[in-house]
């Protein structure tokens, strides 16, 4: 078992990982990164379109069409919203939660996505408490699936959503997007990047569009592997994109919000704080967004949070209902994203084998 | 009385130096005589209605294959795998010896169970040498009776799937298995790193595991253990004792062992085909296939198992064949459960890897298969074919391409990440102490 001198050896190169046939159905939107620019300008424009569409024409659009939602995980936004979005078309919703179905019995994702195929779902939309799981379910039912958030992995449509309330303040007017459409804007995340899927989804979203995001908070809540996950690294499927990396990690939460023309608050949830043994005071006293300190160092700057809201914690009760704040505004817009979306799922040519 | 004769094959036989044409006369599950081509003195019976000949003109002979990490499931979990099933997957992929892992249900951690495992009921196809786990229950508390279990024919004991982590439950077990010549095999996770709260890390940490959102294993969780381990070993100033590092997969930890082996102690260390061949990229999109423990890693891990094996600091390929049922595995990633099988692709991809695209010697690649195993695991008169051991016999022919299809598979179960890959080298009869326990059509 000595080593033997092995002179004629050469270097190994083992094939490189297979080219992956996500998403299967044009229709789908599993993550921010599934979008080409032209496909968000799509979205961007019909959001608008329908938005200011008379309802009683725009109910015709996906007249008594059927859409699932499959909630795994509680929520109030993402799904009242969804659902007033495919309604708002004309579809008809039904909503499956995992408290009050089979799934409580044991039935397992594929299989209650093939019921939800069987009883005629034309579109499902997914909210899971397991990164990936929006995978899954496309590949085995094969529909349209729209991911409403996935563990602690992506939820696109919040930062559709939010790409739509930043676009309104920013450029307003804009539709169409490009790799140039934010150059020169800065866009600071802040707080728990480590489990949040909004976060990732903005990470995907917004560089692509020449923003530079930077990501603030603790180590415990932001590790720095964070800043090389933009797009351009894998997986994802349309190699790197010009002008990145457009993610930068910046600690220091008052020279973060020096550089910012938009703050994005994301939730903390006490008990991750306690598992991490990190001091909740001392989070506040860095990272909580307070009156003075956004007067002192992003004045013009606007503020945004996916919700749900602890006031108090991350943000103060003033910020969160401030002049400069568009949370409330985000949730209008995530109706009019979500409509466009759900159109596409259900408007979208029928898949051919998967795209490359 | 039976007897196989095998002519006209290249014999490569590592263990013994022997590499050229050779004829070789089986009889009574041992090797009884090799001649060169034509030459067999005791073969003038051949012809007659019990000796049957394997024309093996074209074809490689070599000793049978000994994988010394699989998992059989049972007892306990027939429905991802059978000793029946597990074994007759392993001689289609050339084995002739498994060492069956203890974390079965119940834990083979008595020597009933380790009978049990090797009875002829269990119809295995194949040598099944079980592996008793070192603790009670494989808790890592209690040291079980290795005198015991080595008499019921335990060849190793280890508490794969989980480390043993305290300390001086390591220790006693390294020198209470030393005084019965035994290795302790460990599967080295430090679980303090890679089990959390809200979950156990499903693939390797680092940029992939963040963007796909999920819990990272990182490499400190094994290095950390092989090095407290390597640390005990050194302590206890016993030439008999062995440590074995299961399925070992960053380059940190393999570093250790050569520094181990360096400094005089008895460190050795498997490496499976998954790790020296993927990375984590191929976890993809969530695909289960790809999920096992430890993880598949970066890149610079995956060509530190490749240098390893090339520059000999490795000394066992070793699947970690774990079966397990389509649905437990057409879950989400989080949910589904550990492991890939192995069996029936180790030597296609070796062959078409190290030999192939590597230029190991062959004599080096069947080595780790055979030869270096089985004296890991002191299985006498095995991993080689010299006149008196064992009649366990490969027959391949190492020129075939082929491409492997999971839904062939011989095991209950397909869970592989090698579905579609080009394999080289076809095994043609795989022959187990005189019996051909497998042949291809």
């Amino acid at each position: 078992m000595t080593p033997s001198a092995t002179s004629k050896r050469r270097p190994i190169h083992p094939p490189a990982a297979p080219a992956l046939a996500f998403p299967y159905h044009p229709g789908s939107l599993l993550s921010a990164s599934d979008l080409t620019l032209d496909d968000i300008s799509d979205i961007l424009t019909r959001a608008t379109a329908l938005e200011n569409q008379d309802p009683l024409t725009r109910d015709r659009i996906l007249a008594k069409r059927r859409v699932a939602l499959l909630f795994y995980e509680s929520s109030t936004r993402t799904r009242t919203s969804f659902e007033l979005a495919a309604k708002g078309l004309g579809a008809d919703t039904t909503l499956i939660s995992s408290l009050s179905s089979s799934i409580e019995k044991g039935e397992s994702l594929k299989d209650t996505g093939l019921t939800l195929r069987a009883l005629g779902a034309e579109a499902i939309i997914l909210r899971h408490n397991s990164s990936g799981a929006p995978w899954l379910l496309e590949a085995e039912t094969r529909l349209p699936v729209l991911n409403a958030g996935d563990g602690m992995h992506e939820h696109p449509t919040q930062a559709l959503l939010d790409l739509r309330t930043i676009l309104a303040h920013l450029r307003p007017g804009t539709h169409a997007v490009t790799a140039e459409t934010l150059a020169g804007v800065t866009i600071t995340i802040v707080g728990d990047i480590l489990h949040s899927r909004v976060a990732r989804s903005n990470m995907q979203l917004l560089p692509r569009l020449g923003a530079r995001v930077l990501l603030c908070g603790p180590k415990e809540l932001l590790p720095e592997i964070a800043a090389q996950t933009g797009p351009g690294i894998p997986p994802q499927r349309q190699g790197p994109v010009a002008g990145d990396p457009g993610i930068v990690i910046e600690r220091n939460f008052e020279t973060a919000l020096r550089q910012s023309q938009v703050v994005m608050m994301l939730r903390i949830q006490a008990e991750r704080l306690a598992g991490l043994q990190l001091d909740l005071e001392e989070y506040k006293a860095n990272y909580q967004l307070t009156g003075p300190r956004l007067a002192a160092q992003a004045p013009q700057a606007i503020v945004m949070h996916p919700g749900p809201i602890i006031r108090g914690l991350e943000v103060t009760a003033g910020v969160a209902d401030g002049v400069q704040s568009v949370i409330l505004e985000q949730v209008r817009n995530g109706v009019a994203i979500r409509m466009a979306v759900v159109e596409r799922a259900l408007t979208a040519a029928q898949p051919k084998g998967g795209r490359a | 009385m039976t007897a196989l004769v095998i002519r006209g094959g290249h014999l490569i036989d590592p263990a013994a130096g022997v590499d050229g044409l050779k004829d070789i006369l089986l009889r009574d599950g041992r090797v009884a005589e090799i001649a060169s081509p034509g030459k067999l003195k005791q073969a003038e019976g051949a012809g007659g209605p019990d000796v049957q000949t394997l024309d093996a003109t074209g074809l490689t002979v070599a000793p049978g294959l000994i994988d010394m990490h699989v998992h059989l499931r049972e007892p306990g979990q027939g429905y991802k795998e059978t000793i029946a099933t597990g074994t007759a997957a392993a001689a289609a992929g050339g084995f002739t010896s498994v060492a069956a892992m203890p974390n079965t249900r119940p834990v083979n951690d008595s020597p009933e169970i380790t009978r049990w495992m090797q009875a002829a009921e269990r119809s295995a196809a194949i040598r099944v040498f079980p592996i008793a786990a070192a603790t009670r229950g494989s808790k890592g508390e209690a040291i079980n009776d290795f005198a015991a279990l080595k008499s019921a024919g335990a060849v190793a004991v280890s508490d794969d799937g989980l480390p043993i982590l305290k300390d001086g439950v390591m220790r006693e077990a390294l020198a209470a298995a030393a005084r019965v010549g035994l290795s302790v095999i460990q599967h080295a996770e430090d679980t303090r790193m890679t089990h959390f709260a809200g979950g156990i890390a499903g693939m390797n940490a680092g940029a992939m595991a963040f963007k796909l959102g999920l819990r990272g294993w990182p490499n400190e969780a094994e290095t950390s253990i092989v090095e407290r381990d390597i640390r005990l070993v050194q302590e206890l100033r016993d030439a008999r004792v062995h440590l074995h590092v299961a399925h070992i997969s960053t380059a940190g930890a393999l570093a250790a062992v050569r520094q181990a082996r360096r400094n005089g102690l008895r460190v050795t260390c498997e490496v499976t085909p998954h790790h020296f061949l993927l990375t984590e990229e191929h976890v993809g999109l969530y695909n289960t296939n790809a999920k096992m423990c430890p993880p598949l890693r970066a890149e610079a891990d995956r060509d530190a198992m490749l240098e390893g094996i090339l520059d000999g600091v490795v000394d066992a390929i070793a699947t970690d064949h774990a079966p397990h049922a389509v649905h437990e595995k057409e879950v989400e990633f989080e949910q589904a459960p550990n492991g890939i099988t192995g069996l029936e692709t180790a030597l296609g991809l070796s062959l078409r890897w190290l030999r192939g695209e590597g230029k190991l010697p062959l004599g080096r690649v069947l080595g780790l298969l055979s030869a270096q195993p089985a004296a890991l695991l002191n299985l006498k008169g095995r991993g080689t074919l010299t006149v008196g051991s064992f009649a366990d016999v490969v027959v391949f022919d190492p020129k075939a391409e082929w491409t492997y299809n999971a839904r062939e598979t011989r095991s209950k179960s397909r869970n592989t990440p090698f579905d579609g890959w080009a394999m080289q080298g076809k095994v043609r009869w795989t022959i187990s102490e005189g019996r051909i326990a497998y042949k291809s059509e």
